[in-house]
């Protein structure tokens, strides 16, 4: 056991170092949650694309370094230090790619995943409806059979990006008969095309991170359906534990924030009663850092992620809302005025929520992690 | 970079696992408690013929000089079986303080050794079967004789108010205090573990309303944190063994008592009555969480620690 980097990694890190160094924007870039700050992050994609560092550890035909699981978390960690703008591709590079990589054909990746890689299509994901929630097996949008393709009819929402976003991708139910995980399809869809309407909705900040989408018999090309019609509920499910997805959310997060809060509380002149809260958030950030370490030689020695990664999910969804709330304290009343703290409180505030609750985690960490009875 | 295990540590914990699982240790426990130190130590000459004393002691004296990574995995063993007496001072914290012959003795598990470290440690744990006690004061090394015995919390856990004897040498005790919290807390670690466990599979055998009670949301919920905490704990004790500096091995201890003392104090809750007799095996690892949670520097002392290395 070594935490020692190898002369590869190490030099990689580097490299990242001094080009965000040199790259990050001085002045933060606008919210991409808004119309002008959306193509101002678009540009960055772009830019981060032209130092092949937008996904590094994809194969170099599609964009990518052919980097190690290592060196993405090694990347994140620099990147989060730098202070470097939010990933608008975030959606389609973390959650869409890993499914292509595993499900899509040769033609969708070669289509799909250079201009997604570029910032030319930013994706938005269409899983939630009001109905379901959580529950990805209450779904009830539907994709019908028709000449070349299918025509989506329905509604999503609480869908991320989905105001500014060129295409979306998400579940639909293609056999209404079917049993409830089954009979659901995998597709991507043109936010375009006719028949689409897309309701912004603001977020708790005010901007429109959200929208709802509405199908009203959308074509969707044979094409664009990945995986086999029906099979769309195991297509979601074998890469929503991907390692290059959301399962392995970045630590370098955490600890830029968590060292962030550390200064604050010297500057703030240590207030009583505060350093428990501090060093916790500090050591938690640390714990996620070492663990996700953990993972990424677990897997590179050949190893498969499996429902543990809702432990991590629990871990760092917490972590984050306490890291923030205890920022806000130690500001006390000029807190409010932010806005750096509080847009990341408002940020943090998500994680409990999305991708399944907190507690839709803490039952399958009890019941597939500990084996305990449904 | 590769942060497991090797094979031959995972080898190491299981074999101490066999030999401990097919021993009685609460009992030896139990009667370690009352003063009677027969089983306890024929437990400790069983755990030194596989190495366990030997590890931290250097080769010229019958040791083997091995990491203190290897050490946290004896350690976590050592408390997922809740193995009573003075591990931490005998082969985590003397080989660290003192060039000694006598060493070869902690080696050959013949020697058990307690150790006074104030203020972090100002009672003598075990001082009445210790073969060597040794009271780290400043820089300097002294004898002590054990005084008045104090009842600690924990019933296992004997420990003796300190007298200052003759002062036998230097000391740089940095290393040594970094390994003593670092062994407890890779023992509160898997004590926590042992928690955990034992209330998951009471919460699948015992029924209530007629379903098991790990079938209720709000046990799953609780038992779910748990394991959380514990699992995002292990890291660091793996890391502070790796590079032993204040700021790892004080997250470490704060990680783990933390995580082992959630895990009590829900293992009590899920086992309810039960888990609150002396004759459950629960209360052992309950009271022994809550002792060494103050053991080789408070949480409070650790967090400052990392404050200020940071």
């Amino acid at each position: 056991m070594d935490l020692d980097l190898d002369d590869r990694a190490a030099g990689f890190r580097d490299e990242v170092r001094a080009w965000l160094a040199e790259n990050v924007p001085k002045t933060p870039l606008a919210s991409f949650d808004t119309a002008t700050g959306f193509e101002e992050h678009r540009a960055w994609e772009a830019k981060l694309a032209d130092a092949r560092l937008s996904v590094v550890s994809w194969p170099e035909e599609f964009g990518g370094q052919d980097r190690t699981l290592l060196e993405w978390v090694l990347f994140e960690e620099e990147y989060y230090a730098a202070r470097a703008p939010g990933r608008v591709s975030q959606n389609g590079i973390f959650m869409l790619a890993p499914t292509l990589f595993s499900h899509g054909t040769d033609e969708q990746r070669h289509r799909i995943l250079p201009a997604m890689a570029r910032g030319q299509e930013i994706w938005a994901q269409a899983w939630s409806e009001p109905e379901a929630g959580s529950d990805i097996a209450a779904l009830r949008s539907t994709a019908r059979r028709t000449e070349g393709g299918w025509l989506l009819t329905g509604q999503k929402t609480w869908s991320s990006r989905a105001s500014f976003a060129d295409r979306a991708f998400g579940l639909f139910r293609s056999d209404p008969e079917a049993r409830r995980h089954h009979g659901l399809t995998y597709v991507m869809v043109d936010l375009r095309a006719e028949g689409v309407t897309v309701r912004p909705i603001p977020q708790l900040d005010g901007e429109p991170g959200f929208a709802e989408l509405f199908f009203d018999d959308v074509f969707v090309p044979d094409r664009d359906v990945i995986g086999e019609p029906g099979e769309g509920w195991r297509v979601a499910m074998t890469t929503a534990n991907n390692e290059r997805g959301l399962s392995l959310r970045s630590p370098g997060r955490f600890l830029a924030a968590a060292d962030a809060l550390v200064r604050e509380w010297r500057d703030a002149g240590r207030p009583a009663g505060t350093a428990e809260r501090v060093a916790d958030a500090w050591i938690g950030a640390r714990a996620y850092q070492l663990y996700t370490f953990g993972t990424v030689s677990r897997l590179e020695a050949g190893g498969k992620l499996g429902p543990e990664s809702s432990v991590n999910k629990l871990f760092w969804s917490r972590l984050d809302v306490d890291l923030h709330e205890t920022a806000l304290d130690l500001l006390g009343p000029e807190a409010e005025v932010g806005p750096e703290w509080t847009d990341g409180w408002l940020f943090s505030l998500a994680g409990p929520i999305y991708g399944g609750t907190d507690q839709i985690q803490r039952s399958t960490v009890a019941e597939r992690v500990l084996g305990l009875p449904r | 970079m590769k942060f497991l295990l090797s094979e031959e540590q995972e080898r190491f914990a299981a074999s101490l696992d066999d030999l401990l699982t097919s021993r009685e240790v609460d009992s030896a426990t139990r009667a370690w408690a009352r003063g009677e130190h027969d089983e306890g130590r024929k437990l400790w000459r069983e755990l030194a013929e596989i190495g366990v004393t030997a590890l931290g002691v250097p080769e010229r004296y019958d040791g083997l000089g091995a990491s203190d990574l290897d050490l946290v995995v004896a350690f976590d063993r050592l408390g997922y079986h809740a193995v009573p007496g003075p591990w931490t001072d005998t082969v985590a914290v003397l080989p660290a303080l003192l060039d000694d012959e006598l060493l070869a003795g902690v080696a050959a598990g013949e020697t058990l050794a307690s150790v006074a470290f104030p203020p972090h440690v100002p009672y003598a744990l075990d001082a009445d079967v210790a073969d060597t006690r040794v009271a780290v004061d400043g820089t300097g090394l002294h004898v002590f004789h054990p005084a008045t015995r104090l009842s600690s919390v924990d019933g296992a856990r004997r420990l003796f108010r300190v007298e200052p004897g003759e002062r036998i040498g230097e000391a740089d005790p940095a290393r040594a205090f970094e390994l003593g919290a670092l062994a407890t807390a890779a023992y509160l670690l898997s004590a926590g573990r042992w928690l955990l466990d034992a209330s998951v599979e009471h919460a699948k055998q015992r029924h209530q309303y007629g379903k098991p009670i790990g079938s209720f949301q709000a046990v799953k919920h609780l038992l779910a944190d748990v394991v959380t905490e514990l699992e995002l704990a292990r890291p660091l004790v793996h890391a502070a063994a790796l590079t032993l500096t204040a700021r790892d091995v004080s997250a470490a201890k704060v990680a783990a008592g933390r995580a082992a003392h959630l895990a009590a104090r829900t293992g009590l809750q899920v086992h309810g009555a039960i888990g609150y007799t002396g004759e459950h095996p629960l209360g052992l690892r309950l009271t022994k969480v809550r002792a060494l949670l103050g053991a080789w520097g408070t949480p409070a002392f650790h967090r400052a620690r990392v404050l200020e290395a940071t």
